[in-house]
C-alpha cells in the first residue's frame, strides 16, 4: 500500500472536518472556556473566577424560574404536538383530493418564516383587538389575556410551536404509516385485534423509529425555543416566559455578561445532551427496526 | 366444520368488473385450489372469502350462516399469506398468541395451545426469537401455527409457498397435504403454479378473466377438461391445440362443422420413424426442433405442416433423427366448438383409457 492510498481517506474528509471543527467543536470548548471568567467583550483581560458564575447562577431564583419555564414549554409541546400530529396522520392516511389539501394546508406553517408567524400570532392574540378574543366573544364566552398574563402565557407559546409543527410532524409520521405493510393489518383484522389494541399492538410498534425521530428532534428543537420569544413577549410578563436560550441572549448580548452566559450555555448543553441520552439508552431497546 | 358457498358473486374495483356471477361450492373438509393466470380474480375471491374485501353482488355462505358483512375476525376463518405476514415486533410466540389474547383465551389455555401446536409444526425451540431471525421455512410453519391455534373451520392460503426455494416448497406441499388429513378442516388453497394445484387439491377450481372455466378432481380435468383453456392450463407440456383447415386433410375426411379445433395430450401421440398406416389414427411427419431430457421421459417440440407439436414420451431411448412420423390414435383426441367449449358429442372417446401418465413435472 502507498502512502497516498492509506493518507486518501482522511485527506478526502479533511475538509468537512475542519468545517464541523471550526463551527461547532471550537466554539463549544471556547464557551466552557468563558463560562470560568467574568468578560464584558470590550475588556481585554478575562478574569478567572473558577465556578462562581454557575454557583452564582443557581443561586439565582430567576435562573431557576427560567430553567423550569423551558422544561414546561418542552414537556408541553412535544407532547401535544407528537399526540396530535400522530391522530391528524391517522385520519389523513387515506385517498383523495381533499386529504391532500388538508395535508398541504397543515404543512404551510412549517415553510413560513417564525419571525413573520410570530407577529401574525400576536395580532390574533391581541386581548382588545385580536381575532382569538373576537371569536370568544362571538360564542359568548369570557376573553383571555393570552401573552400578556403570566399564568397563559407560555401556553398561548406552546401553542403557536404545536400549529407550526403539527404539519411537519404529521407528513413525517404520514411517511411512517405508509410503510406499514397492509397485510399485518389484514393479519390484525383476522386475529380479531379491535381498533385500540390493533393501534397499540401493530401500528405503535411498526411506528416506533418514525415516533422516536420525531420525539428527540422536537424535544431538541423545543428546548432551544428564541425567535417567538423574542419578538411575542420577551421573557414576559414576570419571567413567565423567559426560557434558557433567551436568557442566554439577554446576558450575553444585552447586560454584556459573556461568562454569565457561557455559564448558562453549559447547562443548555448538558440538560439537552443528558435528554438525548438517556432516551437514546432507555427507549432506543423499544425502538423496533426492521 | 364448514362448507363455502358462493353465490352470484360481484366484484369491481372502480368501474372495472373483476368477476361476475361467480358460483361455487366448496365441499365441506376438501382440499381445494383455485388456480389461474394473475388477474383472473382467484386471490381476489379468497380474501373475499375471509372478508378482507367486499364483494360488489351476491352472498358467501361458510357453513350454514351467510357472513355478508361479517368481520373477518368473526368468521371462523384463517389465512395464510403470501409474504407471512408476520409481527415483526413480536417474537414467535407472542405471534402465535395474538389472536388468542384478543379472543380473551385464558393464559393456561393459551399456554397448552401453543405448545401443542408448536410441536406439530416443529417450532418449539423457536418461541423466543423474532421473525427476521428465522429461514423462510421457518416463517412459513409460523404463519400456519399462527392460523392453526384458532382452530378455524376454514384455513385461507394465497400462494402461501411462492417465496420458498423449489426444495423447500416441495417438502410443505407435503407437509400441508398431512396436515389437511390431519385436521380434517376445508382447505382453499390459491396458487398460480398448475403442477402445485394438480399435486396438492382434491378439488381444483380453474379460473380465467374471472370466471370459472372448470370445477373438478384434477385427474378428471386432466382427462376430461371443458374447455381450451383448461385443456392448455392443465398439463406439462401443454395439450396440442391445432385449427381445423391444419389437421382437416390428415383426418379421412370425418370432421364434423361444428368442431373448431382439435387437441391431444403430447404423451398420447406415438414417434416412429418408418412411414406406415396405423388405423384409425391421425398421421403426419414432423421435424424435432429441441429434445428436453428429463429423465424418464422426454419432450420434443416438433415442427409439422400443421404447426408446432409437442411430443412426450416416457422410458424410451432419445431419439436422434431429424424427421420422424407421428400417429395420434382418433380415440384420444379432443374436439372444441366455435366457442372453445368442448365438443364431446362428436369425439369417438367411448374407448379412451381415462388413465393420464404424469400430471407434469416440477
Amino acid at each position: 500500500m502507498t502512502v497516498w492510498s492509506r493518507l486518501r481517506p482522511y485527506v478526502m474528509v479533511a475538509p468537512s472536518i475542519a468545517v464541523f471543527s471550526i463551527f461547532f467543536i471550537y466554539p463549544i470548548f471556547y464557551m466552557i472556556f468563558l463560562s470560568f471568567y467574568n468578560w464584558d467583550f470590550i475588556n481585554p483581560v478575562k478574569e478567572f473566577v473558577g465556578f462562581n458564575n454557575f454557583v452564582e447562577m443557581f443561586q439565582n431564583s430567576e435562573f431557576l424560574q427560567v430553567l423550569t419555564n423551558s422544561l414546561n414549554y418542552t414537556i408541553l409541546s412535544v407532547s401535544l404536538s407528537i399526540v396530535i400530529s400522530l391522530g391528524l396522520a391517522m385520519w389523513l392516511n387515506r385517498e383523495g383530493a381533499w386529504y391532500g389539501f388538508v395535508q398541504g394546508a397543515l404543512f404551510s406553517p412549517h415553510i413560513i418564516s417564525l419571525v413573520s408567524v410570530s407577529l401574525v400570532w400576536m395580532w390574533l392574540m391581541d386581548p382588545k383587538f385580536g381575532l382569538l378574543n373576537a371569536i370568544l366573544e362571538m360564542f359568548g364566552m369570557q376573553k383571555l389575556d393570552w401573552l400578556s398574563s403570566p399564568d397563559s402565557s407560555l401556553l398561548s407559546l406552546v401553542l403557536v410551536a404545536v400549529w407550526k409543527g403539527v404539519g411537519y410532524n404529521a407528513l413525517i409520521f404520514i411517511a411512517g404509516l405508509q410503510s406499514i405493510p397492509k397485510d399485518m393489518y389484514e393479519a390484525s383484522a383476522l386475529d380479531e385485534a379491535n381498533r385500540w389494541r390493533t393501534f397499540y399492538k401493530i401500528t405503535l410498534p411498526m411506528l416506533s423509529p418514525t415516533l422516536f425521530f420525531l420525539i428527540i428532534i422536537n424535544l431538541i428543537g423545543s428546548f432551544q425555543v428564541f425567535e417567538t420569544i423574542a419578538i411575542m413577549t420577551n421573557g414576559g410578563p414576570v419571567n413567565s416566559t423567559n426560557t434558557l436560550v433567551f436568557y442566554i441572549y439577554e446576558y450575553g448580548f444585552r447586560y454584556f455578561k459573556i461568562g454569565y452566559a457561557s455559564a448558562a450555555g453549559v447547562v443548555l448543553l448538558l440538560v439537552v445532551g443528558l435528554l438525548t441520552l438517556v432516551y437514546f439508552k432507555l427507549l432506543s431497546r423499544r425502538v423496533h427496526y426492521q | 366444520m364448514a362448507q363455502i358457498v358462493l353465490k352470484q358473486i360481484e366484484k369491481s374495483f372502480k368501474q372495472e368488473k373483476i368477476i361476475e356471477n361467480l358460483n361455487v361450492t366448496i365441499e365441506d373438509g376438501s382440499f381445494t385450489v383455485l388456480v389461474g393466470p394473475s388477474g383472473c380474480g382467484k386471490s381476489t375471491t379468497l380474501r373475499m372469502i375471509a372478508g378482507l374485501e367486499q364483494q360488489s353482488g351476491g352472498e358467501i355462505w361458510i357453513g350454514d350462516k351467510c357472513v355478508n358483512g361479517v368481520e373477518p375476525g368473526k368468521r371462523n376463518v384463517a389465512m395464510v399469506f403470501q409474504n407471512y405476514a408476520l409481527y415483526p415486533m413480536m417474537t414467535v410466540k407472542e405471534n402465535i398468541e395474538f389472536g388468542l389474547v384478543n379472543r380473551k383465551v385464558p393464559k393456561q389455555e393459551r399456554e397448552r395451545l401453543i405448545k401443542e401446536i408448536t410441536e406439530i409444526v416443529g417450532l418449539s425451540e423457536y418461541l423466543n426469537k423474532k421473525p427476521q431471525a428465522l429461514s423462510g421455512g421457518q416463517r412459513q410453519r409460523v404463519a400456519l401455527a399462527r392460523a392453526m391455534v384458532k382452530n378455524p373451520a376454514v384455513f385461507l392460503m394465497d400462494e402461501p409457498l411462492s417465496n420458498l426455494d423449489a426444495k423447500l416448497r416441495h417438502q410443505m406441499r407435503t407437509e400441508l397435504i398431512q396436515l389437511h388429513k390431519r385436521l380434517g378442516a376445508t382447505f382453499v388453497f390459491v396458487t398460480h403454479d398448475q403442477v402445485e394445484a394438480m399435486s396438492m387439491g382434491d378439488r381444483i377450481v380453474i379460473m380465467n378473466k374471472g370466471q370459472i372455466q372448470q370445477a373438478d378432481s384434477p385427474m378428471k380435468i386432466y382427462d376430461d377438461p371443458d374447455n381450451v383453456f383448461t385443456a392448455q392450463f392443465i398439463g406439462t407440456p401443454p395439450m396440442n391445440v391445432i385449427h381445423r383447415e391444419a389437421i382437416f386433410p390428415y383426418m379421412e375426411g370425418q370432421l364434423h362443422s361444428d368442431i373448431h379445433q382439435v387437441g391431444f395430450r403430447p404423451e398420447k401421440a406415438m414417434m416412429t420413424m418408418e412411414k406406415k398406416p396405423i388405423a384409425g389414427c391421425v398421421q403426419f411427419s414432423a421435424r424435432i426442433l429441441t429434445r428436453e431430457t428429463l429423465g424418464a421421459e422426454i419432450i420434443y417440440q416438433l415442427e409439422a405442416k400443421l404447426g408446432l407439436v409437442a411430443v412426450k414420451s416416457f422410458l424410451k431411448p432419445l431419439e436422434f433423427a431429424n424427421e420422424v412420423q407421428i400417429s395420434v390414435p382418433m380415440k384420444d383426441l379432443y374436439y372444441f366448438d366455435h366457442e372453445g367449449k368442448r365438443a364431446r358429442q362428436y369425439e369417438r372417446s367411448e374407448e379412451r383409457e381415462l388413465v393420464a401418465l404424469g400430471g407434469g413435472y416440477a
